[in-house]
């Protein structure tokens, strides 16, 4: 789709590549820092890629281990069976209601790659405590979630091979090239609508959803 | 404006004082044209106020500077409601303050995904590898030595106004725009430190990580990286605040804000995206289908107009001046038309020096307001020739679900008493 807003961005990706070209240092130029370690990069070197499972760790967890990690560590929040408590996130179900009004966006019925619930946990889980559980506790949690999800059976064991494996239900449902502009408006100066049906058909007054905004900070709660 | 005593003929402050308490009459005359009472005219002509009676505190009563105190409602707020807690959340400039395109470093708006690190700038270190010929690691002290850009750009949540998909919601300007902020951001150019470790042909794209609790990371094409991106240091001038990633953050311009990772400490190249969570179970949009989008990235052009607006009514028929703002991630923007007719005839706003790219713009336009129901709108067309849309355009492309990227044109209803109301129009 080469409309101008493509044009222009491409246009701006080959003037970089040029004047990178032109006034390109060689590596090293400036020869600050230092050079990375191979133990260096190790330590800090977690991501794992969600579509091949690519950088996922040794390291091995059951659905059953999973059920014990998770009651410890994420059940306060997600719920027992990852329903989730109060607003924190749904883990499992939805599945089937994205075209819904009310879509349930949960690893289940959402996430289109297996491997990227490990890279979460592993990077961000538990919230608290984040980076304190085990490469096997991690896989052993990835496990468990899949299978509350009925991704996986019950006798599912989570490692660097079975991972990358596990199709994920809405995994072919992601376009990953941005379509827009979406939308052609023209810029209209006048008459551009018959006065008679501009008609207010939603406004805010009276829903009592917003925080003040004026004095100390409003602590309201969910209606 | 009634004053009935004289309380300048006096030189005895504590007289004028006394005076100035009896006047329930001028009073009265004050609450109808809203003034406070007892704050503004007890001190008002002719009358000596009693700051000019004094002298005040000297230099470094305030080693680092802050806001008078009666600007003390000026501050980012949240909604409570919207988030199970404050350290994944996210707070709201206010828009309905503020005069310029430059957000003050205390009120950018704050988007955390584990709460905001207390990073050790001495301990902080940035690490690039993957597919590079020299992977490095960084101190603050390298990262400042490199050759120094600093650069103009907003930075925009693309959740902002993502709680208008389905119906107004929220009275307010705060809390319906208030996602965004734009800063002078000063650093290295993204560009300077991949020449320096050197880019391996296959390499196409980065993985960005921060050093908060979640280590927050995203996907950024190679091209983009190249393109304009920075790693900075500094905002307005000082260094980075806490909540904007000190000591390093970098900066994509013109792109969804969570890209611009905080408290940046890894890029790591290679041949493919990393397919995150926070490019896939989020920032990904929902469309009626059932399919979603992803790596919708580009903040498309949009306006507000921030007076009048909920927190700033109008007093009274007369003339004004319609004030907003407009940006667009496409690079400038070139004209902003508004609507005082809920879009029926457009006039062309005044667009105020400099108009930067991927910055906030500021526009004006002079109103007469007879004191009869209005419905301001403002649009935005940006130098690409992208036209601002409604609520309406978007929602027949994209259904109500889609959270992100709500940049329509947004409808304020002004009543006869001057109050201004989130509406939205058929």
């Amino acid at each position: 789709m080469f409309n101008s807003r493509n044009r222009a961005m491409l246009l701006a990706a080959a003037v970089a590549a040029v004047a990178t070209a032109a006034g390109a240092a060689e590596p090293g130029y400036y020869g600050y820092g230092k050079i990375a370690s191979p133990e260096e990069i190790a330590g800090w070197n977690i991501d794992v890629r969600g579509d091949d499972g690519a950088g996922l760790p040794p390291g091995s967890g059951t659905v059953a281990r999973g059920t014990e990690v998770f009651s410890e560590q994420c059940a306060s929040c997600h719920g027992t069976f990852g329903e989730g408590e109060g607003r924190f996130p749904k883990l499992a179900g939805g599945m089937g209601t994205l075209k819904h009004d009310r879509p349930e966006l949960t690893v289940g019925s959402y996430w289109p790659f297996a491997p990227t619930l490990f890279d979460y946990i592993n990077r961000a889980m538990p919230m608290q405590a984040p980076h304190t559980l085990s490469a096997d506790d991690v896989y052993a949690l990835t496990a468990y979630i899949l299978n509350l999800n009925d991704i996986v059976p019950n006798e599912f064991v989570a490692d660097q091979d079975s991972l990358a494996k596990v199709k994920m239900p809405n995994r072919d449902s992601f376009v990953w090239t941005d379509p827009r502009p979406d939308t052609m408006a023209k810029p209209c100066m006048s008459a551009c609508a018959n006065p008679a049906d501009v008609k207010i058909v939603s406004t805010a007054e009276g829903r009592d959803l917003t925080p003040r905004t004026t004095g100390p900070l409003d602590t309201m709660q969910p209606k | 404006m009634p004053v009935r005593s004289k309380p300048a003929e006096t030189s005895d402050p504590r007289l004028a004082r006394r005076s100035f308490l009896g006047i329930g009459a001028a009073l009265t005359g004050s609450l109808a044209l809203g003034v406070r009472p007892g704050h503004a005219q007890p001190a008002s002509p002719p009358a000596e106020p009693p700051w000019s009676q004094s002298i005040g505190p000297g230099v470094v009563d305030r080693p680092y500077g802050r806001p008078a105190d009666a600007e003390a409602d000026v501050i980012r707020r949240n909604v409570p409601w919207l988030t199970a807690g404050t350290e994944s959340s996210i707070s709201f400039s206010p828009l309905q303050s503020l005069h310029g395109i430059i957000t003050p470093n205390g009120l950018f708006f704050e988007r955390y995904h584990s709460g905001r690190p207390d990073v050790d700038p001495d301990q902080h270190r940035l690490m690039i590898h993957g597919l590079v010929e020299r992977p490095l690691i960084l101190t603050m002290k390298d990262i400042v030595r490199f050759p120094s850009v600093s650069r103009i750009h907003f930075i925009e949540c693309p959740a902002n106004g993502g709680m208008e998909w389905r119906a107004a919601q929220l009275n307010s300007l705060q809390f319906n725009h208030g996602m965004i902020s734009c800063a002078e951001w000063t650093g290295v150019r993204l560009s300077t430190l991949l020449e320096e470790v050197g880019v391996k042909k296959e390499a196409a794209w980065a993985m960005v990580e921060g050093a908060d609790g979640a280590h927050m990371n995203r996907s950024l094409p190679l091209h983009k990286c190249l393109d304009d991106c920075l790693v900075v240091y500094a905002q307005n001038g000082e260094a980075l605040r806490p909540e904007q990633g000190y000591p390093l953050r970098l900066v994509v311009p013109g792109w969804e804000g969570n890209v611009s990772i905080k408290w940046l400490r890894r890029i790591k190249l290679g041949d493919r995206p990393w397919y995150s969570r926070e490019e896939t179970s989020k920032y990904t949009d929902l469309m009626p289908d059932g399919t979603s989008r992803g790596f919708t990235w580009l903040i498309d052009a949009k306006s507000v107009i921030t007076f009048p607006c909920p927190e700033k009514p109008l007093s009274g028929p007369g003339l004004y001046e319609i004030r907003g703002l407009a940006w667009t991630g496409n690079g400038k923007v070139k004209r902003v038309d508004v609507s005082t007719d809920g879009g029926v005839n457009w006039q062309t706003a005044r667009l105020h020096e400099p108009v930067l790219s991927k910055a906030l713009t500021k526009f004006t336009l002079p109103w007469r307001w007879d004191g009869r129901p209005a419905l301001l709108e403002s649009r935005v067309i940006d130098e690409t020739g992208y036209v601002q849309p409604t609520i309406a355009q978007l929602r027949k492309q994209r259904g109500s679900n889609s959270v992100y990227h709500n940049n329509s044109i947004q409808t304020w209803q002004v009543k006869p008493d001057g109050s201004v109301f989130d509406v939205q129009l058929a």
